[in-house]
């Protein structure tokens, strides 16, 4: 397993009210991201653990645009990492800061 | 959304949402009454395996199973969900231990039913002696939980089925629910192959399989209580539905329970195939009973299917 | 004196030498070689059929058991290089040149072949140039086909999957040559004539049905996230805006989920009789649900699909179909349906460079073509207009004086960043290219030309490279939706941000497609089952697809 964690500042605090959500499943080429607002409305951090070692590089990227596109601000994401491609990381991001707004 | 979609989700809310499709969290939050669901140990607490890491493996914030309380119906209950994707819903230490926790729970509650959304391969290969005893602990809790006055129901309808500790434990439950991609069994079709070769049973023959350890055989001979389509809606229909029916566990059950089973072995015991018990049990067409809509189905069923005095 | 009808002469002996094996046109399978035998001279042209759907397999099989000493050096046209004894044939001499167009399962032992010497390759065409150049030149000597059923005068019901029977028949029939059928049965009346008894020589009954590969069948229990949120983004992106009504879907599970996605997300969205209402398709199952939700008006076939055939029975208001009732499908006429008559094609495909080209070609396959490449490209010889079409000229020359502006074709591209195995879909070079080098061919095999292909779409958003100014706009277009694939992270950040405010990169959120809707509960079907529910219990899966 390889352990990595990104703090990014944000622009914006996350909108929405609820305060924790849990997104994905570990799994062969998924992930599970969970969302904690427990941070301070313009720091965001993601700490990653994962089966595939040595692609920094690209959660870097990934992490950085999520936080560019998606202004997370205050939010704790942690995930679990079973190997997922980038863009199922991506979407499962954008889907965790989506669900603290809705109600499903 | 078109209301034409079969087993589509709705805009409301638990719609039509395809049980085997569904997540344990999304099982449990749309089986239950809207917002009634309190989990305890959520993955927030990060209560994760102690295991896993020793192998270089993934571990999920929950262990793989959900637990908590919640009204169905408007009654409170107990309810656990595995997570059939992580790790094929198998049971481990802290996995298993969340569930024997609400168990005694339920017992020292003594009136509070508890179901338990079964979606598991068995024992975790990778923590083998815990899953184990966790699965012994399990089937103990159940049973005295059931003792002291409480319900205990399984509903098996997920993608890894109910195999090995988890069939053993869904044989101790006071009733089950099932669907027809919900498989019930102990040893799985690759390990019956393994041992007994491919003439005895050639788990790649997907037709085969499903109709000996599918949820259709299981409701024919008496394996589980209730059939349901493959919606949550069907799921919680099962649910109220078997928690008021559904009677005491008593000496009686058990000596009923043994008779039934003994006749069903001398009566179907020479049957080769799931197809010649379903027509010796009075199935007209059994070659057509795979296909038959879950309605059909239930109503055939309801003619042919053997009275369950209580558990399998 | 010239003599004006040798060829004649020449097919009237072959048929006598057939003749002797022969009651009537009946001749028994067993002696099916022996007859290839008096009917082939070496060096002929045959047409073996076979393309990526049906074949006569019967016949593939008696053609390797023929005597190599007396069939020899056989230029093989035809469709479809998909079983083992279509290659066979070469490894042991019968055959020694080919001209094909796909080759899906063999892909990789025709490689071989091709860098061992073992077949002389004329050329990989796509299915029309193939079928154009029957009549040109390459007319088959002798033409070995199938079909469902025979009566006594070798009139042919081909049934369901009558694909590109109708044009070998007529290219070697008319022109002298000799047409053998092989038949599952032979009956005292065919349900219809699809071939009409005077073109067919000889007919050998197999027996049993002629094999047909179930290829257009997609599992919706293995569509993903991904491929839903990047379906979601061809519709808002492209179906909705061009209102694209005539159209073909290529095979894949991207757009499989497009067909999934129409009686849910795309009916939300008030799509339903604006888009997708006439189509060039084969009989795919996934459309059951749009069919059933009343989408679809009418739908013209290259092929039948595996227990599609009750289903389509049941629905001749969609489907084409004969006095029996049952499908006829016509490969030569809906590829030009989809050449010409269709705005938009769109499908997925396994590389993609910086100008757009793109290949499903990896340096140990050579896969073929098939159709694609009919479907997806643009025809300049087109001359009705239509709403989509005119729509995607203006983008592609704004300045243009309208009325002699040319339309152009929708032709879409779609795929995720990172294929199976990780492999990712944007490239610098494609693999076409170093097989075009390592087998020294005048052309690489390009799937889509780069000037062809208008949109790619990806699940980071939707490219329009109509409105691409430059080439080195075009290149940013195509970074900007590669993903973090290695094209994708060595984008110019600044330049496509400008080429997003100008929508020609259009993102989810500048769509408004919401991430927590890529979910599975959005298809109409999430399961074979399911489609056979939606079809009311006449679609027949296959057993492979079915899990009870």
């Amino acid at each position: 397993m390889e352990n990595l964690t990104y703090r990014h500042k944000a622009k914006t605090r996350a909108p929405g009210d609820k305060p924790l959500a849990l997104v994905g499943v570990v799994a062969s080429g998924n992930l599970e991201v969970l969302v904690e607002r427990v941070l301070p409305d313009t720091d965001c951090e993601v700490a990653i653990a994962t089966t595939a070692k040595g692609f920094g590089d690209v959660w870097a990227a990934v992490v950085s645009d999520f936080v560019e596109r998606r202004s997370p601000g205050g939010l704790r994401l942690s995930i679990n990492d079973g190997g997922a491609r980038p863009d199922t990381v991506a979407l499962r991001l954008s889907q965790a800061v989506r669900s603290l707004e809705e109600g499903r | 959304m078109s209301d034409l979609t079969p087993g589509g989700t709705s805009e409301s809310g638990r719609g039509g949402v395809s049980w085997y499709e569904a997540s344990a969290r999304q099982r449990v939050r749309l089986l239950l009454d809207a917002g009634s669901f309190t989990e305890f140990v959520g993955p927030e607490q990060r209560e994760t395996s102690p295991h896993l890491q020793v192998f270089d493996l993934p571990e999920q914030f929950d262990d793989g199973m959900v637990v908590g309380a919640g009204t169905l119906g408007g009654g409170a209950v107990l309810v656990a969900a595995q997570e059939g994707r992580f790790m094929g819903g198998a049971f481990g230490e802290v996995h298993g231990a969340k569930l024997t926790g609400l168990l005694r729970a339920a017992r020292d509650l003594t009136s509070t039913p508890v179901l338990i959304l079964f979606d598991t391969g068995g024992v975790r290969l990778q923590e083998a002696n815990a899953g184990e005893l966790a699965i012994a602990e399990i089937m103990r809790a159940v049973v005295e939980a059931r003792h002291a006055g409480v319900t205990v129901l399984g509903l098996v309808g997920g993608r890894s089925g109910c195999f090995g500790g988890g069939g053993l434990i869904a044989g101790c439950c006071s009733a089950l629910a099932v669907s027809e991609q919900g498989r019930i069994g102990v040893s799985g079709p690759e390990v019956i192959e393994t041992n007994r070769g491919v003439e005895e049973f050639d788990s790649k023959d997907r037709p085969l399989v499903w109709r000996t350890t599918g949820g259709k055989h299981r409701r024919l001979i008496g394996g589980a209580d209730a059939f349901a389509d493959d919606t949550v809606d069907a799921f919680r229909a099962c649910a109220l539905d078997l928690l008021r029916t559904t009677g005491p566990l008593t000496l009686d059950t058990l000596r009923n329970e043994q008779a039934r089973l003994r006749e069903r072995l001398d009566r179907f015991g020479a049957c080769a195939d799931a197809r010649d018990v379903w027509a010796k049990r009075g199935v007209d067409d059994a070659g057509a009973v795979p296909g038959l809509p879950a309605d059909d189905f239930i109503a055939l069923a309801g003619r042919v299917a053997e009275p369950s005095h209580d558990a399998r | 004196m010239r003599d004006w009808s040798r060829d004649g002469t020449a097919r009237d002996e072959r048929v006598a030498a057939g003749r002797v094996l022969a009651r009537g046109k009946a001749v028994h399978r067993d002696d099916a070689a022996k007859l290839l035998e008096a009917l082939l001279k070496p060096g002929d042209r045959v047409c073996l059929e076979g393309d990526n759907q049906k074949q006569a397999d019967l016949l593939a099989e008696a053609l390797t058991r023929v005597d190599p000493a007396v069939v020899h050096d056989l230029h093989m046209v035809q469709s479809g290089v998909v079983l083992p004894e279509h290659l066979d044939v070469f490894e042991s001499g019968i055959a020694k040149r080919l001209d094909y167009s796909y080759s899906g399962p063999q892909a990789a032992r025709v490689a071989r072949m091709l860098f061992g010497g073992k077949i002389e390759l004329g050329a990989v065409h796509t299915y029309l140039e193939l079928f154009a150049r029957y009549f040109i030149d390459l007319t088959p000597h002798v033409a070995l086909i199938a079909a469902v059923s025979a009566d006594r005068d070798g009139n042919l019901y081909t049934g369901p999957n009558t694909e590109d029977t109708p044009t070998v028949v007529e290219a070697t029939t008319f022109k002298n040559g000799v047409v053998v059928a092989q038949v599952n049965e032979i009956v005292d009346r065919v349900p219809r004539v699809d071939i009409p008894g005077d073109r067919v020589h000889f007919v050998v009954e197999a027996g049993r049905p002629f094999y047909v590969e179930p290829l257009f069948t997609r599992d919706p229990g293995a569509v993903t996230e991904t491929q839903i949120l990047t379906a979601m983004l061809a519709i808002k992106g492209i179906y909705a805006p061009y209102a694209v009504k005539r159209l073909n879907h290529g095979i894949g599970f991207n757009t499989a989920a497009i067909e999934l996605l129409l009686p849910t997300y795309a009916d939300r969205l008030g799509l339903k009789g604006e888009i997708c209402t006439h189509w060039a398709l084969n009989p795919h199952p996934t459309l059951i649900p749009a069919i059933e939700s009343g989408w679809v008006e009418q739908i013209h076939s290259f092929g039948s699909e595996v227990g599609m055939d009750d289903y389509i029975r049941a629905r001749p208001d969609v489907y084409f179909t004969g006095a029996d009732g049952s499908l006829r499908s016509n490969r030569a006429f809906c590829q030009t349906a989809g050449l010409y008559a269709c705005d938009m094609f769109i499908g997925s495909t396994l590389q993609i460079d910086l100008a757009g080209h793109s290949s499903t070609v990896t340096t140990s396959r050579v896969a073929g073509f098939g159709g694609a490449p009919n479907m997806g490209s643009d025809p300049r010889g087109r001359r009705h207009p239509s709403a989509p079409w005119l729509k995607a000229g203006r983008e592609a020359d704004p300045d243009a004086p309208a009325p002699l502006r040319r339309g152009r074709k929708l032709v879409v591209q779609i795929g995720e960043t990172f294929g199976d195995g990780n492999v990712p879909l944007f490239v610098e070079k494609l693999d076409a290219l170093n097989l075009a080098e390592k087998l020294d061919l005048e052309l690489a095999p390009v799937m889509v030309y780069a000037d062809d292909t208008t949109h790619i779409v990806t699940e980071e958003g939707v490219a329009n490279l109509l409105l691409c100014r430059s080439p080195a706009e075009r290149e940013q277009a195509i970074r900007g939706v590669a993903g973090y694939t290695e094209i994708g992270r060595g984008r110019d950040r600044a330049m496509v941000e400008r080429l997003r405010a100008r929508k020609v990169i259009q993102r989810p959120e500048d769509l408004g497609v919401d991430p927590l809707d890529a979910d599975r509960s959005l298809l109409a079907a999430r399961s074979v089952k399911d489609l056979v529910h939606w079809s009311g219990g006449l679609y027949a899966p296959p057993a492979k697809f079915r899990n009870w």
